[in-house]
Formats: structure tokens, sequence, C-alpha cells
């Protein structure tokens, strides 16, 4: 008779962050300590449902001896290491990789970034426009369900971890091109009617600057009419199959405008069907 | 009275929600009206039949989308409002025969696993599944567990995009699966792979059983199976020498005239092998609506009281009598396939048909339609005016369960999970609760209950495997899988662990092997009908897309009759031309669709598109006699040019 895999107890770690004396359990990150302990440390490309991909590099950290920051999101505690998560030298990382991405790329929609660029005193436009090498490309809206608007991208890839080995298993979409000129993309950067792509809608649940969006939040927001303020979430169960996932409905005006699934949900751990995802309309089609 | 007010929607556009309550009037049209009205021409209909002709005169649909609370209320107001057992729901449609072996061997009805341990065992087989389409996130865990080092078979007549993933993929003919079960049983006893320790110790019938087997040789399975002896044996032993194997079917397993045989044979394979009972180690049934296994458990079946309990045992009856101050009948009611021939033989004449649309979902739907036509009261409670709505005589606007109403549902994995109420229901549309309460108080019953919190409390009085779910620990804990006796722990992760208990005290009731023998399609293939039809779900579509029709998939094709190549060009038929598709009892027509994963003989199509092409017109109302689930998976059809027809 097989037992029940229990998780192995995991012996503590002793490390000092930012001069306090503090115990992680051996294989965390950094990024999770700092979370622990209350030390807030900005995120881009990690995704908490996600192998870590060092992409963004706005976490960073020093770590007394190495010759480089660290990744928090992936740098995992030692016994005995020192981190200091606001240095000068850390600060002075920050604000020049926040720089970098919000004068090449449109960050309007992204989360608590308007906040970082204050904190870190980041100034974007001393690069001029000539850095925005994104930001003016048109969004693709070639499907009622859903808009790419690589304008907002920063390609940190969890869209294509999510649609490709770690959850979805579609592999619909790739990063084409070199260098200023990369970017996600179906195969030969055909429509996505024209590909492999399941409209699972996996890939918005963690994109982390809105560059992938619902349709209906993308034509509310040109309308000016998105008020996340407002809005309402309420995490139910979805109505088609018997699986049993749950699904976060994002209510504004007494209208479901956007569905997501919590990322610690033990049966979907954030991913949802075309059907779970969009196929809320039917309660809300009236005469 | 066919003849409704047409508020139906033309066909590919979709349904629009109902807000207000509508009663068929004199001049033989729905009208709407008040909601006193309604109900009240609702409760006087059910109380004429029921003075006129007795309790069993009237039969309840209730619904596997809806809640428990819903379900358990449902089933309420039929065994103590109306005095019968007769009420069942769709499940009848897809997995009344896993809940129906399942529960002969082990005494209980659900999965026997979790969706968790799929990630950590060494082998799964998908028997009869597109899991990747049907169960996209379940796939995931399978996924998961492929990428673990778990090798995957997969079972079925189609090479589906479920069969891509897996290591072997063995493709039966159209209702063989007993011959092939059979045959993999028979190649583990010959290569003396049977876990005899499991056997000796948990079951009962194993000499009886073998004896049945040992016809099955491979080139015998072979011969009829058309899957090649080398890949049975490869089966047998891949499953028999896995430390830890799931076994996970879908409706090709369960939608034949004899599914329950079907679902014994593979039942019968773990417990040859002892899988089951064990982590990583059992059996799962990926069930069809969100709700379709809380259905069941909540007693909204004619055989069982809520939680699973068995209406023939005078101790369940008792106590439940005590607690709902009723008599309740001590037989077993009509299953929603007897219900419909009840109608037709006239000895039913009222139904209350709640969120179903039998109409359209049942095996040889215009059959069905008639039936309901005869009935003297149908009352439809709906958020849509589906087919079966326009033949009501009331028709009452309900909340749409999961976003609308309070209340929780169970899934696959036997785990009991919160509802919300997002949005206010729209118009006049009402909880389904709180209408059945409204009737049940015309009918005399004064039910008070401040919200579906009260219904739950209520059922976890009275069902021991609910009795440890309080709404507080299923939020706290992401849900709660039964039995989950105790507000103390949390429920097991897999079921009939006592199986392998040393104590013959502790192993309970032995599982019994299935007895079971071959017994091909009825809806023969011959030269007039040379096609074998079978149907299953798409990715982004669901049933009689009722629901699914509301939203723009950019994947949406519409109705097809699938092909093979070979037989595409045999039939001198290209893609996207429309052709006649005939069977014994109805005609429809629909554009080719080539699909290479098909092997000449076999057709494919879906359920989906009813309003365009109704496939049900098609497929044959043979049922089981266990469970009463009809043979969609297998249909005769024979395929002509629509020119050569028209002549």
């Amino acid at each position: 008779m097989t037992a029940i895999p229990l998780q192995l107890p995991r012996r503590l770690v002793e490390f000092t962050l930012d001069g306090q004396e503090v115990r992680a359990p051996e294989g965390a990150t950094v990024l999770d300590a700092c979370r622990a302990a209350g030390t807030e440390v900005p995120t881009l490309c990690h995704g908490d449902t996600l192998t870590p991909k060092n992409a963004c590099r706005v976490c960073v950290v020093e770590v007394e001896g190495a010759r480089t920051l660290a990744p928090a999101c992936s740098r995992k505690v030692e016994p005995g290491m020192r981190v200091r998560t606001g240095s000068e030298r850390v600060r002075h990382s920050r604000k020049l990789v926040l720089e970098l991405l919000a004068s090449s790329t449109d960050l309007s929609t992204t989360p608590h970034v308007a906040g970082w660029i204050r904190e870190y005193g980041a100034d974007p436009d001393r690069f001029g426009p000539e850095a925005a090498t994104r930001a003016g490309r048109e969004a693709k809206v070639d499907n009622d369900l859903y808009v790419r608007d690589y304008a907002k991208c920063i390609m940190c890839y969890k869209c294509v971890d999510a649609c490709g080995d770690q959850w979805q298993n579609t592999f619909a979409i790739a990063v084409a091109g070199r260098g200023f000129d990369n970017t996600i993309s179906v195969e030969h950067d055909a429509p996505l009617t024209d590909s492999a792509c399941v409209y699972c809608g996996n890939c918005i649940e963690v994109c982390p600057t809105g560059a992938l969006s619902f349709k209906t939040e993308f034509d509310m927001r040109a309308a000016g009419t998105w008020d996340e303020a407002a809005q309402t979430e309420t995490t139910t169960i979805c109505a088609y199959c018997g699986v049993g996932c749950n699904l976060t409905l994002h209510v504004q005006g007494e209208e479901i405008v956007k569905v997501t699934s919590p990322h610690d949900n033990p049966v979907t751990h954030g991913n949802l069907c075309v059907k779970g995802r969009f196929g809320f309309q039917h309660v809300q089609n009236r005469e | 009275m066919n003849d409704t007010r047409r508020k139906r929607r033309r066909p590919a556009e979709p349904y629009t929600r109902i807000t207000r309550p509508m009663v068929r009037g004199a001049d033989g049209q729905l009208h709407e009206t008040s909601w006193p009205e309604a109900l009240d021409a609702a409760a006087r209909g059910f109380a004429a039949v029921r003075s006129h002709y007795g309790p069993d005169a009237f039969g309840m649909f209730s619904c596997a989308r809806s809640t428990n609370e819903m379900n358990y209320v449902a089933q309420k107001f039929t065994r103590v409002v109306m005095g019968t057992n007769n009420v069942d729901s769709c499940n009848r449609t897809c997995h009344a025969p896993s809940v129906a072996g399942l529960s002969a061997v082990f005494g209980s009805g659900g999965g026997t696993s979790s969706y968790g341990e799929v990630e950590d065992t060494d082998l799964i087989v998908m028997w009869g599944s597109n899991a990747r389409f049907a169960h996209p996130i379940f796939f995931q865990h399978v996924l998961k567990g492929i990428r673990n080092g778990a090798r995957m078979f997969a079972v079925d007549p189609r090479r589906t995009s479920t069969a891509e993933w897996a290591d072997r993929w063995l493709g039966p003919n159209v209702g063989t699966d007993i011959p092939l079960a059979h045959a993999v049983a028979r190649e583990i006893i010959h290569a003396g792979l049977v876990n005899t320790a499991f056997v000796e110790r948990a079951t009962t019938g194993y000499e009886e059983f073998a004896r049945e087997v040992e016809p099955w040789t491979l080139s015998a399975a072979e011969q009829v199976t058309g899957v090649p002896a080398e890949a049975i044996r490869e089966l047998a032993h891949a499953y028999a020498t896995a430390e830890r194997a799931q076994m996970c079917w879908t409706l090709g397993i369960t939608e034949h005239h004899n599914a329950t045989d079907n679902v014994r044979a593979l039942i019968n394979l773990a417990l040859l092998t002892g899988h089951v009972g064990r982590y990583g180690s059992g059996l799962q049934p990926l069930r069809g609506q969100n709700n379709v296994q809380g259905g069941g458990d909540m007693g909204a079946i004619p055989d069982r009281l809520p939680g699973f309990q068995d209406i023939l045992d005078p101790g369940v009856r008792a106590r439940f009598e005590a607690r709902w101050d009723t008599v309740i009948q001590p037989r077993q009611g009509l299953n929603l396939t007897r219900m419909l021939d009840a109608i037709e033989r006239g000895t039913l004449k009222a139904v209350y048909c709640i969120g179903e649309n039998p109409a359209q979902s049942e095996a040889d739907c215009a059959h069905t339609v008639a039936r309901l036509q005869m009935l003297d009261h149908l009352v439809v409670q709906d958020i849509f005016l589906t087919r079966t709505a326009e033949l009501a005589d009331v028709v009452l606007p309900a909340a749409a369960a999961w976003c609308e109403s309070e209340g929780t549902v169970t899934n696959s994995e036997r785990r009991v999970q919160r509802v919300r109420r997002a949005v206010p229901p729209p118009g006049e549309a009402r909880d389904d609760i709180a209408i059945l309460c409204d009737l049940a108080a015309r009918l005399g019953h004064e039910w008070r209950y401040a919200g579906a919190e009260e219904v739950w409390d209520e059922l976890r009085s009275v069902s021991p495997d609910h009795h440890g779910m309080t709404y507080g620990r299923l939020a706290e804990h992401h849900g709660l899988q039964w039995p989950c006796p105790s507000t103390e722990e949390v429920g097991l992760p897999y079921l009939h662990g006592r199986l392998w208990s040393e104590e013959p005290e502790q192993r309970g009731r032995l599982a019994p092997f299935g007895i079971v023998k071959h017994d091909p399609p009825v809806d023969v293939v011959d030269e007039s009908y040379p096609l074998r039809l079978t149907t299953g779900r798409r990715l982004d579509s669901y049933n009689t897309g009722v629901q699914s029709g509301g939203f723009a998939s950019p994947l949406r094709r519409g109705e097809n009759i699938e092909l093979s190549p070979e037989d595409a060009a045999a039939y001198g038929v290209q893609a996207g031309e429309v052709v006649r598709v005939s069977s014994r009892r109805g005609t429809v027509s629909a554009p080719v669709w080539i699909d290479p994963g098909l092997r000449p003989g076999l057709a494919f199509m879906t359920m989906h598109f009813p309003d365009e092409v109704d496939t049900n017109v098609l497929t044959i109302e043979a049922t089981d006699p266990i469970a009463g689930t009809a043979e969609y998976k297998a249909t005769a059809v024979r395929v002509d040019p629509i020119a050569a027809g028209a002549r």
C-alpha cells in the first residue's frame, strides 16, 4: 500500500535581511522571504504559478560578496547570506530598469508602476521620444474575445510559459525577431484566428502589463468607461463541465466585464478554458 | 399547443434571458403575467393532477447546473409536497451508469480519486474520454502527470486531441469496450500479473469473472475491437505492472445501451490489479455538468435520499420522515427515461422541469417533444425560453445559479465548493429556491429558509457525508471533499482505502467483480446505413448550446458531419459540401468536415447546434436497463449528396 506523500519538513535557513536576522524555509526565494517579512520588492515578470524567468530585473537585491545584483524572484536563500533590498546600488539599478522599460513601452495599464517610478525617482523621458521603440505599435484586434496590445509588452515571457509546457501546452505563441524588434507572436505572425490558439486566456491571466486583455476591458478603456475602483470581484464556480473551476467574476455596473481564477486554487491554479474564461455572456444577453 | 409566443431567436442568434413569468392563455399562446398569477397557475395544475391521478402522476426534472441547495429543496418538494419519488435530472443522459456501477461495487457513487493524484501517478488510462476538449482543466492535471513521467494510454474510436498526448492510442470499434476490457483482464490473469493479495482480501466473484473473460483471447478481441493484439497486451501489462494507475472515463463509456456493464468492465480491471483505494490509484469518471455529482448526492434521483442514502432502507426513511414530518414512499421512483415512457403511457400527467432542456437533449428528440406535448401540465423554470419551455403551460424565469445565487456545487472529485452571487438576476427573474418555496406554500407547505445557508445546514443535519462542511469551512479550505463527517477534519482525497485493511471488519463489504457480457450497439450498421456515427463535445461549445451559443467564440464552426478522408472520397463529397445524413429515425442536413483522426466507417457529430442541425433526430433511444442512459454514441447512418437526394 502506498502512503500519501507528505511534504518533507523543511529546514529553516537563517540569514540577514536589511540588517535583521530572519528565517525562511530551505528552498524559498529571497522574494518569498521578503514578502514574509513584509519587505516590499517590486516585481513584473515574476508569476506565482510560473518558474522564474529573470527577465525584467526590477526585483534585484544586493547579496553581500556577490559581484552582481541578484534577482530576488529566483535567488534561493542560503544560510548566513546578507541581503540588502534598499541599498543605493539596488535603488539605482531599479530606477534604471524602470526608466528603460517605461521609455520604450507603454506602461499606462501596468499596476503599481507609476508608484515605483515616483519612489525610485525614475525619469523615463530623459532618453527622448526616440526611445519609444514599442509604444507606437498598433493593438492587434482580430477576434471578439481578447486583444494583444504589444505596445505594452515588456517581453517577460510569462504568456509564452503559460501557453507552453508550464500549463496550457498549446504552444500557440513564442518569441519572434531579435533585439529591439523582438516580439511575442503566433506562427508566421498570423492573426490569432489562423493560429493554434484555443482562447483559454491563460496568457491574459499572467500578463503583468495589460498588453493582453479581455476585449471588454480594451473597449471600455477606449471608451473611457473602465473603472476598476467601481468593480467588485466575486469567486464562484464555472457553469459548464463538472471539473469545478473557480471563477472570479469582475463586475462593473451589474455586468461581468472580466474573469480570472485564483492562483492558489487546487482545481485551476489560475487556469481556465475558453468556456470558463469567456463563456459568461449568456447570462447577460438581454432583449 | 406547439405555437408559442415567438420570443425565440433565429438560428445562430444567442438566446436572451427571460425576465417575466408566462402562462399559456385560452388562445394557446404564452403570455407574460405577474408572479402571483403564474405561481397560482403552476400550483393549481399540480394540485389538480395530484387529486385526479395521485402523487405518482407528478415528475420533477431537477437541474444538474443549479446548486446543491436547490436540488435538495427540489427533491424535498417532490417527496414531501407531491408525495412521490419521481425526481431525476440529466445525470441520466450522461454519468448515471458510472454512479450505478461504482455504487454497486463500492457502495458509493463518486469518483474514487482527486485531480492532484493524476499528477503523481505512473499510468493514466483515458478511456472514452476526450478530456483535452471536454474537461480541459482536468487535462492540465493529466499533462502535469505526463510531464512528471507518467505514461498515458488513450482508448477512443477517434484519434482525438487527448490521444495526441498519449504514449499509445487504442482505437476500438464503437461499442466494443467490454471485449477490450475483458481481453486486458484475461491477459493480466494469464501473465500472472493479478494482484492476488488484493483480490483475495477485498473482492468477491473472481473465479466466475476469470471464467467469463477466458474466451477473450488477444486475437479474439482484435477481431471484434479492431485493436491490434499487441496493443491490448501492452495496455494490460502497463496497467498491471504500474505502481500507481488512474483509470479515467467519460461518456464514451456511459452513453451506451449497456453502459453500466461498460463501467463494471473498467472497474473489474482496477479490482484485478489493486488500482483503487490507494493514493495515485483510482477510478475517475469525469462529470459533464458543474453539479451533476451534487444533484445525485442531494437525492434528486429516484432511488436515493440526500447524502446518497438508500431510499429502500427503512431506518434511513424513518430519519427523513421524522425530520420532514411526512411519509416517504417505500419504493424507488421513476428515472427520467421511465418518466418519459410514463408520459406516453398516460400515467404521468404533470412535470416540473427546472433548468433542463429534454426537448433537445434527449435521444430521438422528436419523440420526446411529442411526449411532452401529451402532458396535462408542464411547468418550466429556466433562464431562457428553451425549446422545452416553449411547450410549457407555465414558464417561470429563474436566476442563473452559478452567478446570481448563493449555494454550493460538487465537482468530479467530490469537492463541494461555494457558488456566490456576483450579479443580480435580470428583471423579475427569481432564485430557484424562493420559487420552489412559494409553490410549496400554495400547496400547503410553509417552508421558511432565510437563505441558501439555512438549506445547507438542514442538509448537513441529515447527510453524515456532508456534516462537516459548513459554509465557513468551505470558504477556508477551497471547498471540501465528501465524505466529511466532522467539522474538525478535512475530507478524504481518495475513497475505499478500507479495502486494503488487514481487519475484515474494517474492510466492510467486499467489492464484487462484475460478470458482464459483450452486447454490440443496438443500431446495426448494414448496407443501408453503413456508417457508425458517434457524438461528443467540442472545446468551445457545450451540450445543446443554450449557454455556449451566448459568446462569440473564434473557434466555432457550427455543426458538421465529420468524415474520414477515405469515406469522403468514397461518397464523392467535399469538405464544406452540405449533405444529407440519415438514420433509421430521421434525416438532417449538415456540411462535411474531413477529420483524418477518424478511420473509415466512423463519423462524428456534436449536439451543440440543435437549432441548425438537430443531431438527436438521428440518435437512438436504446437505453441502459440499469441507469436509463441512451446510446448517443452509436448510431447507424448513411450520407447522401444533396443533389442525388433531391432527384
